[in-house]
């Protein structure tokens, strides 16, 4: 039982990739093109593991550190998400509040980092990433507080894993709620539209693409995994929230699971194929509103 | 054999004032820092063993000697709460003492003063802790505020140094006067001013608030909460930077200290004390690193911390009384243990992260962030340590920081109920506010390290640094390892706590609470049903802390080996050096860099009701722009909108009375005989 809890991270590990491929096939099918293979991500990390790094004679250790501690803070994280009623490899009441805080230290590492390289527009990215993750922060925890109500506190496992079709009948406004309010995050902390744009490099409005401008070679490598790790976390935080696994038996838990991370990825390619990007100014007032649909459900469901 | 404990205790507390004042004759001025220094060693080396022998659980000790003083006496003892606040003074008080040698060698004038001082207010912090009877503990309140004073005030040939131990000498005694109504009211409800019998005292609810309210002003001053933090601001960029690491990351703790210990007289809590902690201390945490992030001298930045971290502190206190007021045991033990607990982390970082401005300051010359920058390659331990406060003070894991923040947390999120809307407000309070303060705070020091120790050096400051030397650098190490050692340490160092929240627990005449003082064998308190949830809790964080512990050693492992496979992965492949990608433009200068100022400036754009920063300069203009200038300056809202005015309408106020002030000395003694006269009658009055 416990080797097996195992899968779920070790899914994550292998499978993350593949998530990224999904999104760029949508958005190609939106265009009208062709886009590049599912497998695309898996051959860009395989080419950059090869190659030699070049290092700005600007830097310190610190961006030769960084995508080491980012790389290992995203693939720890992934240890404490579950699988329907699987449970993580690492469950404690509370371990929620140590993602939230590994991701906000992989954020920590990478803007130093890119304050390392001495470069203006590596500073203007590093200074909207910080900004965006103060405002965020508070929104995910607010919509944590929503599920804290309704199940208890405990560990992740414990409280998504009761999710069930009766919830949904009892309280799915709060899980819709939440769910939207997590997937605003989604996009936030993984820098798509409508608040950033992962396909543009040179633009003065980039967040988290600017950051990495110099990296190059296994240094990239290391941070576009970690990307899609990060992608893979906050997706299975959505599924998890969304998908009434409790009512599914275990057999079906793990193949609903992936489909619903697919589905993510799908909704996320939609969206960012039909939706311009929001004028930076506006990007704080997405993330209140975030912040505010958990809040409603926190109303509602005192009132309820 | 009777228990020597206390007596040694006070040994240790004496030494560093008997070195102190034979520093303080020794004429040659190289050698009067160390004989000092040496006093701090010994004599804190001495204190620790009836400290550590306090907190792993022998019978606290105790001691009375007579006093010819009406109303005071000489009673000292040493609890949990008492040995637990004393561990931060132990611990940085001779590192900052032995930092403080080498970071004021330069200096010409004589160093005799300042090196009494600085013992007489680590012995004065550590006696105070120590400290039984009201009168006692004011007398050494005083002391502490006075040579505190006189430490701030250093440079006195600086005007704004003057200014500032002004500033702290005034604020310092208006909290002062809040405390001698406090214990005047106190000691005559209970008839006595011993700290044993005011806890006796029987009083109404009425009494006990304006007595809550009381301390929360005499106490708060010296803590730092918003709006009573003026003070601080000033005087941290004021001192020399082992005295700031001192003040800053211990001395403001006595704040904490004295209100938790009169929690312990007043008597059951009420909800609205907790509250109005939980409000206090998220407005000092949001405000207060707002404001640190609208700063560019690195001292005050680091100032303006202090308070956000005294916010963090109140808001787990607050919820421990919430926890008191409504019998959560869960909320109880785990709301004040993250909060004390949080008083010794941020002595640890706080002193360091001073350390190690001061050691910018040293070598540099300028405290100004946006002069600075790529310091690490000239200073590269003192990077590495103030990167690791960094990390620490933004509460983020592996180090100590997010052990405190975590344990409030699940105070806040183990305390909820979904039929009672008040646990759900606090865990609002406590879930947005502590993750909104430590994504500031992340952004703060990503801010404060990276435009001070990372990219192209702004100015022939930074230029021309040179790493501090070793008796600089060892300090700070030490430090650096204690934060990481007691995040990997976390479940040791919550047991060190527990005794400290039972005695601050001790106080409230709850049926269920009452057994849980010290003394009283643990057996018969796990029997009643609050010792029973309270345990339960204990051993649910514990149980976390293991699991957070374990996350935190597999992630430096798993961090080390992913950069060396990183390191030697390429091997024989070229490693180039090259410029920064700059666009494709031709000429970058570190003039181009992204400052503190523009690093910031989204983020205090978004406070900026509050902070009123203040932009001046002059925009480039025409196709050749010649000359462009740009200034931000974000004065302290509090002094400027509250204080100023204030004092301005009292001193209004008070201008008739100046007509008695004419320095006639004359004059002076018929007033003094005057009041005398008027005491005696009174006094053979009421016979």
């Amino acid at each position: 039982m416990n080797a097996l809890r195992w899968t779920l991270p070790l899914t994550a590990w292998v499978l993350s990739p593949l998530m990224l491929g999904i999104i760029n096939r949508v958005k190609a099918f939106f265009a009208g093109r062709q886009g590049p293979s599912v497998w695309q991500l898996y051959y860009d990390l395989f080419k950059l593991l090869q190659k030699a790094s070049v290092y700005s004679r600007s830097t310190s250790a610190v961006i030769r550190m960084g995508p080491s501690v980012v790389l290992a803070c995203m693939a720890l994280a992934t240890t404490i998400l579950p699988w329907g009623e699987l449970r993580a490899p690492v469950t404690f009441v509370g371990d929620i509040i140590l993602l939230a805080y590994l991701l906000g230290l992989a954020r920590f590492a990478t803007v130093l980092a890119a304050l390392d390289t001495g470069s203006s527009f590596e500073g203007m990215g590093a200074s909207r990433e910080v900004q965006f993750a103060a405002l965020a922060e508070p929104s995910f925890f607010l919509g944590m507080l929503v599920l804290v109500l309704h199940f208890g506190f405990s560990g992740l496992s414990k409280m998504v894993s009761e999710i069930s079709f009766e919830t949904w009948q009892t309280s799915g406004v709060l899980l819709t709620l939440v769910g939207c309010s997590w997937f605003i995050l989604l996009l936030t902390e993984n820098s798509r539209i409508p608040v950033d744009d992962p396909n543009t490099h040179l633009e003065l409005t980039m967040i988290h693409e600017v950051m990495v401008l110099d990296y190059g070679g296994p240094d990239l490598a290391f941070i576009l995994y970690a990307a899609s790790l990060k992608m893979w976390i906050f997706a299975a935080l959505v599924v998890n929230l969304v998908v009434p696994m409790h009512s599914l038996t275990p057999w079906w838990q793990a193949p609903i699971f992936l489909l619903g991370m697919v589905f993510v990825m799908i909704l996320v390619g939609v969206v960012e194929s039909i939706l311009a990007r929001l004028r930076l100014q506006q990007i704080p007032k997405v993330l209140i509103g975030s912040a505010l649909l958990s809040l409603i459900a926190l109303i509602v469901r005192l009132m309820g | 054999m009777k228990d020597r404990g206390m007596e040694v205790f006070i040994l240790g507390c004496l030494i560093p004032l008997v070195l102190g004042a034979f520093a303080l004759a020794i004429r040659r001025p190289r050698i009067a820092p160390w004989v000092a220094a040496f006093g701090v060693w010994l004599g804190c080396g001495i204190a620790a063993v009836p400290v550590i022998r306090a907190l792993v659980g022998s019978v606290p000790p105790s001691l009375q000697i007579a006093w010819n003083m009406p109303g005071g006496s000489l009673t000292f003892g040493l609890d949990g709460l008492s040995a637990f606040f004393c561990l931060p003074i132990l611990l940085v008080s001779p590192l900052a003492a032995l930092y403080g040698c080498q970071y004021l060698a330069h200096e010409k004038k004589p160093l005799g003063s300042v090196s009494f001082f600085y013992n007489v207010l680590t012995a004065s912090m550590l006696l105070l802790l120590a400290a039984r009877n009201g009168l006692l503990f004011l007398v050494l309140w005083e002391v502490m505020a006075i040579s505190s004073f006189f430490l701030v005030v250093f440079d006195d040939e600086h005007a704004h140094v003057r200014e500032a131990g002004w500033t702290y000498l005034v604020a310092s005694h208006l909290g002062t006067g809040a405390l001698l109504v406090l214990f005047a009211l106190l000691g005559k409800q209970a008839n006595s001013l011993d700290f044993s019998l005011m806890a006796r005292a029987a009083l109404s609810p009425t009494m006990a608030g304006i007595l809550f309210v009381l301390a929360v002003i005499g106490f708060g001053t010296k803590a730092g909460f918003i709006p009573l933090h003026v003070w601080l601001p000033e005087a941290h960029p004021a001192a020399p930077s082992h005295v700031s690491a001192l003040m800053s990351g211990v001395m403001i703790k006595t704040g904490v200290y004295g209100l938790l210990r009169i929690l312990t007289m007043l008597g059951h809590p009420s909800a609205a004390w907790g509250w109005t902690l939980v409000i206090i201390g998220l407005i000092s945490g949001i405000l207060g690193v707002a404001f640190a992030l609208a700063q560019h001298d690195l001292k005050r930045l680091l100032a303006y911390h202090s308070v956000e971290n005294i916010g963090i502190i109140a808001l787990g206190i607050g919820a421990g009384l919430l926890g008191l007021a409504w019998n959560q045991p869960v909320l109880v033990v785990l709301g004040f243990g993250g909060g004390i607990l949080h008083v010794l982390n941020h002595a640890v970082f706080k002193s360091l992260l001073f350390l190690g401005a001061g050691a910018v300051v040293h070598s540099t010359g300028t405290r100004d962030i946006d002069h600075l920058g790529g310091l690490i390659k000239s200073m590269r331990g003192t990077a590495v340590t103030f990167v690791i406060a960094s990390a620490a003070i933004s509460g983020l894991p592996p180090f100590n920081g997010f052990i405190s923040e975590f344990l409030i947390y699940l105070a806040g999120f183990s305390g909820v109920r979904a039929d009672a809307p008040g646990t759900v407000i606090l865990a609002i309070a406590i879930g947005g506010g502590l993750a909104m303060i430590g994504g500031l705070a992340a952004a703060c020091f990503a801010k404060a390290f990276g435009v001070v120790f990372l990219g192209e050096p702004r100015s022939s400051h930074a230029t021309h640094a040179e790493e501090v030397s070793a008796a600089m650098r060892w300090p700070m190490a030490v430090l650096a390892a204690a934060c990481l050692g007691i995040g990997l340490l976390a479940p040791a160092a919550v047991k060190l706590v527990l005794p400290a929240v039972q005695v601050v627990c001790s106080g409230s005449p709850n049926a269920t609470s009452r057994v849980w003082e010290p003394g009283v064998p643990a057996r018969a308190y796990e029997e009643t049903p609050y010792g029973v949830t309270a345990n339960a809790s204990v051993t649910t964080a514990m149980a976390s802390l293991m699991g957070v512990v374990q996350i935190s050693t597999v992630l430096l492992l798993l961090a080390i080996c992913l950069y060396l496979i990183r390191r030697y992965l390429p091997r024989g492949r070229e490693e180039t050096a090259t410029g920064t990608w700059d666009c494709g433009y031709a000429r970058p200068t570190a003039r181009m860099q992204y400052t503190a100022s523009s690093f910031a400036q989204p983020l205090t754009d978004l406070f900026k009701i509050f902070l009123g920063t203040r932009k001046q300069g002059t925009a480039p203009e025409g196709f050749f722009p010649q000359r462009a200038t740009f200034e931000t300056q974000t004065p302290d809202a509090a002094r400027e909108h509250l204080f100023v005015p204030l004092f301005r309408l009292i001193d209004r106020a008070l201008s008739p009375v100046r007509r008695m002030q004419h320095g006639r000395i004359h004059e002076y003694l018929l007033y003094i005989a005057i009041v005398l006269v008027l005491l005696l009658i009174w006094k053979a009055g009421s016979r």
